[in-house]
């Protein structure tokens, strides 16, 4: 092996800083699925008839389905009656009215991971809904938001607080059959984060939601549904933790965006799930359906992803653009180290007139990562002068990870424009040399190369996410240098 | 500054290095001549602490201790520079930004605050006009879709950011236009000081027009064949490498043959 390869080896391998757990005092229903648990999911959140049934009809069609096998994943079948669909922190059962009534240990947990909840510790310009297991345990400057009309609140308060906009929001983006996983949430999903921003309004600071997976053999099913009416604006930011252990979690979560007119969504994610082990074992598994809709004219959706943790990633944020005009855009960063795998990338379908989309995805294998870049770009006859842009570059680590790449490319409208770029490379010796004969490290030669291959992305993400994805690469990374 | 004493390498079995002595000292500047495979660019890379040699007798020591020992980077934050015969392009990396990372690393090591962003952005303008290149080269990636001249000035950059103590110049010379030329050679003379050394590795006298050297050294099959003054690069221009007879390659080029 050579002495680049080593570092390589060596920068990959660094522990997973978020692994640590936190013991409280939890309600949690038996493992196993029915149609009497979906039941006791709604109960449990004193949900209206309508979502019942709307969960149950979801369960009824989930069980027709067969979960997907087209992606280049590979994982021994999910036991989904060994899964727990319901774990919720006892102290938050009738919900806290306020901060000062949440758990101690939970806002412990959050100031563990950098996300303090305290208002006043808050980094400023960014409210947080805090989503632990299965429930929402705290959300930030929801008074202040209230001020401009924005709502943002945990689902299941939306559900009782503003049930015409759930209602007719809910699964209009992405439908309960979508697929087998979207089936599922729709049946089970506990909790999330809702988000609406009246006509006109721009937000006037970052919305976040942070993930976090607690309980053991627990599944997370939650769903996020943000809508931006006409003119408005919101950035949005994501991120995810979870503890390590030895068996793989399941978290399937659906997310629904909708712009309205003129109106601009950014969403961003730094996903970091436990990955496993550095032998595969354990991790979490993301199975995640994103999808965005531009109703009206001039409406722009943009995903930005940082996909670093995980066993498995399936996950295809996507764009359809129904308004003329509108626009969407997806840029990704996913990582694979060890034995990870990844399968991702977007879907960008095109219908209004001079729609335009833009990807740009970058993919990274370490050790023995796996990686598959898997994008659609379909224009139907109706975009009249649509245009794509597709850029696809994986780099390499070392000599036992894999880069796929999937383009999928339908084009029924004959004056449409359609470029696709992709691209694979290596860090080399030449390049590691260079940087440690200037008197970097080769930890900090690898980060800086691979950062430099990353930019065009994280120059989309918001500042305070920018810094904590480089660090987060640098991190995850560890151990693939040597 | 530096001494090599009896170095032997090889590579993959191979040896390269039959047993180099040298000694360089402090405010001296060297020159390697030699033909193509005669193990010039080999040297610097191994004081330069390129992986990929096997070391197998001999001592290298630089300002007293122990070179062979450290690793690659910290050669370079203790004064070492190579300036590389082909230069490598880091994409999405800006020149800027790589600049301010090897300056610092360096200052930290000899004990000095880290420049903070006011202070290094004046020092590389200046340093740049100085190399008469343009200031947006600074924002763009390194070496990304530079020409050749670009490059190798690029390099001459970083070496009078740095300030090395011992510097190291591999083929600088190498595809370079006049003009260029000039200006590398300027960069390189503007960092002769008593307190530090030199070594340019050339396959050509044309680089010595321009930089003077204090003693020029011959290397053929691995070893130091002759050394002597700046008169010993004119006549070797002359008469070629063949001139030097046993240890050089019968088939060696002369050095003022085009490529």
């Amino acid at each position: 092996m050579s002495q680049a390869q080593s570092t390589l080896d060596e920068l990959i391998s660094k522990d997973y800083e978020h692994g640590f757990e936190t013991l409280l005092d939890m309600d949690v229903i038996p493992p196993g699925l029915s149609e009497d648990v979906v039941r006791v999911i709604s109960a449990k959140k004193n949900e209206p008839e309508w979502l019942l049934e709307w969960r149950l009809a979801a369960y009824r069609h989930w069980l027709t389905m067969t979960p997907p096998e087209w992606a280049s994943v590979h994982y021994p079948p999910i036991n989904y009656a060994d899964i727990i669909y319901y774990a919720a922190p006892k102290s938050q059962k009738d919900g806290p009215k306020s901060l000062d009534e949440v758990d101690p240990e939970l806002l412990k947990t959050y100031d563990k991971l950098g996300i303090p909840l305290h208002e006043r510790a808050i980094l400023a310009g960014i409210a947080v809904d805090a989503v632990f297991d299965s429930v929402s345990v705290a959300t930030t400057f929801k008074d202040k938001l209230a001020e401009v009309g924005i709502i943002f609140c945990s689902f299941s308060e939306a559900v009782h607080e503003h049930p015409d906009l759930v209602r007719q929001y809910l699964g209009s983006v992405v439908p309960v059959s979508d697929n087998y996983f979207t089936a599922l949430n729709s049946a089970v999903f506990s909790d999330g984060s809702f988000c609406y921003i009246p006509p006109g309004v721009r937000c006037p600071m970052e919305l976040s939601t942070y993930f976090r997976i607690n309980a053991k053999n627990t599944g997370q099913f939650e769903r996020t549904l943000i809508v931006a009416d006409a003119g408005a604006q919101v950035s949005y930011l994501e991120g995810c933790t979870a503890p390590m252990r030895d068996e793989n979690q399941l978290h399937a979560a659906v997310v629904e965006l909708v712009a309205m007119e003129k109106a601009t969504i950014k969403y961003s994610t730094v996903q970091n799930w436990y990955p496993g082990d550095k032998e595969g074992k354990g991790g979490i598994y993301n199975f995640v359906t994103k999808r965005g809709e531009c109703r009206g004219d001039h409406a722009k959706i943009s995903w930005t992803q940082v996909e670093t943790g995980s066993a498995i990633t399936w996950k295809y944020p996507s764009v359809v653009l129904k308004g003329d005009h509108s626009i969407g855009e997806f840029y990704s960063v996913a990582l694979t180290n060890h034995r990870q795998q990844a399968d991702t990338g977007t879907k960008m379908i095109h219908i209004g007139r001079h729609t335009r989309s833009t990807i740009v995805s970058k993919g990274i294998s370490a050790g023995r990562g796996q990686q598959a870049y898997r994008g659609l770009v379909r224009v139907a006859k109706s975009a009249v002068g649509a245009r794509n842009y597709t850029q696809c570059d994986s780099l390499l680590l070392g000599d036992q990870c894999q880069a796929h790449t999937f383009p999928y490319i339908e084009v029924k409208q004959p004056q449409a424009t359609v470029e696709h770029e992709a691209s694979t490379s290596r860090i080399s010796e030449d390049q590691l040399f260079f940087c440690r004969s200037r008197g970097l490290s080769p930890e900090d030669a690898v980060s800086m190369i691979v950062n430099g291959f990353c930019k065009e992305v994280f120059k989309e993400l918001p500042m305070e996410f920018a810094v904590e994805a480089q660090k987060l690469l640098g991190v995850s990374l560890e151990g693939s240098v040597g | 500054m530096l001494e090599i004493r009896n170095l032997t390498a090889e590579v993959d079995g191979k040896a390269i290095l039959k047993g180099i002595d040298l000694t360089v000292q402090a405010g001296e500047v060297h020159a390697i001549m030699g033909p193509n495979g005669s193990g010039k660019s080999t040297l610097s890379s191994i004081l330069a602490g390129r992986d990929g040699y096997t070391i197998t007798g001999g001592t290298v020591t630089y300002q007293g201790q122990d070179l062979l020992a450290l690793p690659a980077e910290e050669r370079a934050r203790s004064g070492v520079f190579l300036a590389f015969q082909y230069p490598v392009e880091i994409p999405g990396v800006s020149n800027i930004y790589l600049l301010k990372a090897a300056v610092n690393a360096r200052r930290r090591h000899i004990g000095l605050p880290e420049l903070d962003a006011m202070d290094f952005l004046s020092l590389v303008r200046e340093k740049v006009k100085f190399m008469e290149m343009d200031e947006s080269m600074l924002y763009r990636a390194v070496n990304e879709g530079f020409s050749g001249g670009e490059k190798k000035r690029n390099e001459i950059l970083q070496m009078i950011m740095l300030e090395p103590s011992l510097a190291l110049l591999d083929e600088t010379d190498s595809g370079l236009d006049i003009d260029a030329l000039k200006v590398v050679s300027k960069g390189v003379n503007s960092l002769r000081s008593p307190d530090r050394a030199m070594i340019l590795v050339t396959h050509y006298q044309r680089l010595l027009d321009y930089i003077t050297p204090d003693q020029v050294h011959v290397l053929s099959a691995g070893r130091i064949v002759k050394s002597g003054g700046p008169e010993l690069a004119h006549e070797l221009e002359r008469q070629g490498y063949a001139w030097l007879g046993d240890g050089a390659p019968a088939r060696g080029t002369a050095p003022g043959a085009a490529r």
